[in-house]
């Protein structure tokens, strides 16, 4: 299976400038674990430790937010367009 | 230096008296140059969080609106959030999230009348004002 990945602009200077890349598996954990591999400085960015999502990222297969339809174990099929947010957050606390 | 139309200053301070008594927020987008960035749109976000002590933008506000700008070739150029009872500079939490170090800032302080809105850098933890203009 391979998806296009669209990439937010806080990691494309470490993704040498990409706005979307083509890539590899079935799930989303999967998917994530090699844009990792590929791009190793955007590591801890994407995954914990535990190969869960990243807290401040936020995960769509196309227009459905990845966390209510299985999180890393979502599936992915060919010609799903995946899209990396930022969370975006904050406040007077 | 963000450029704003006084139009827009007023969508970003209306946005934040109509979530009270929560925080208010949304994103900014536009063009960003060498000289500064000029916002030509703000989106108005629901605050997730619910809170008037903390914001956090609706994910399905920012897909769409990252697809509208890469569809009319412009940029998310940052956010703007409102703090309820304290002054307009980024609080720790605001600079420990800061998701984007080419972002913009804005924050809306509504403790005083008239609303006072500034906006900032953050890269790392190292917080910078930058003047905002108000064009026609």
């Amino acid at each position: 299976m391979a998806a296009t990945v669209r990439i937010p602009t806080v990691l494309r200077p470490a993704m040498g400038g990409l706005t979307t890349v083509t890539v590899e598996g079935s799930t989303i954990g999967a998917v994530l674990t090699e844009l990792t591999t590929t791009y190793p400085a955007i590591e801890g960015q994407l995954l914990n430790g535990d190969g869960t999502l990243h807290r401040f990222l936020n995960v769509y297969v196309n227009d459905d937010d990845v966390r209510y339809i299985g999180g890393v174990d979502a599936p992915v099929g060919n010609d799903d367009e995946i899209t990396l947010l930022p969370a975006v957050a904050g406040g007077d606390a | 230096m963000l450029t704003l139309t006084p139009a827009l200053r007023d969508a970003i301070i209306a946005t934040c008296i109509r979530a009270l008594p929560n925080e208010g927020c949304g994103l900014l987008i536009g063009r960003a140059e060498e000289s500064g960035s000029t916002v030509t749109d703000v989106v108005p976000s629901p605050n997730v969080a619910a809170s008037a002590r903390i914001y956090e933008i609706d994910s399905r506000v920012m897909l769409r609106t990252v697809r509208r700008t890469d569809e009319e070739g412009l940029t998310v150029l940052g956010v703007f959030h409102s703090h309820t009872h304290s002054e307009a500079f980024p609080s720790p939490t605001d600079v420990r999230q800061a998701p984007d170090p080419d972002w913009h800032y804005v924050v809306v302080s509504l403790r005083d009348v008239p609303a006072d809105v500034r906006s900032y850098q953050i890269v790392g933890a190292t917080v910078t004002s930058e003047d905002i203009y108000i064009g026609s």
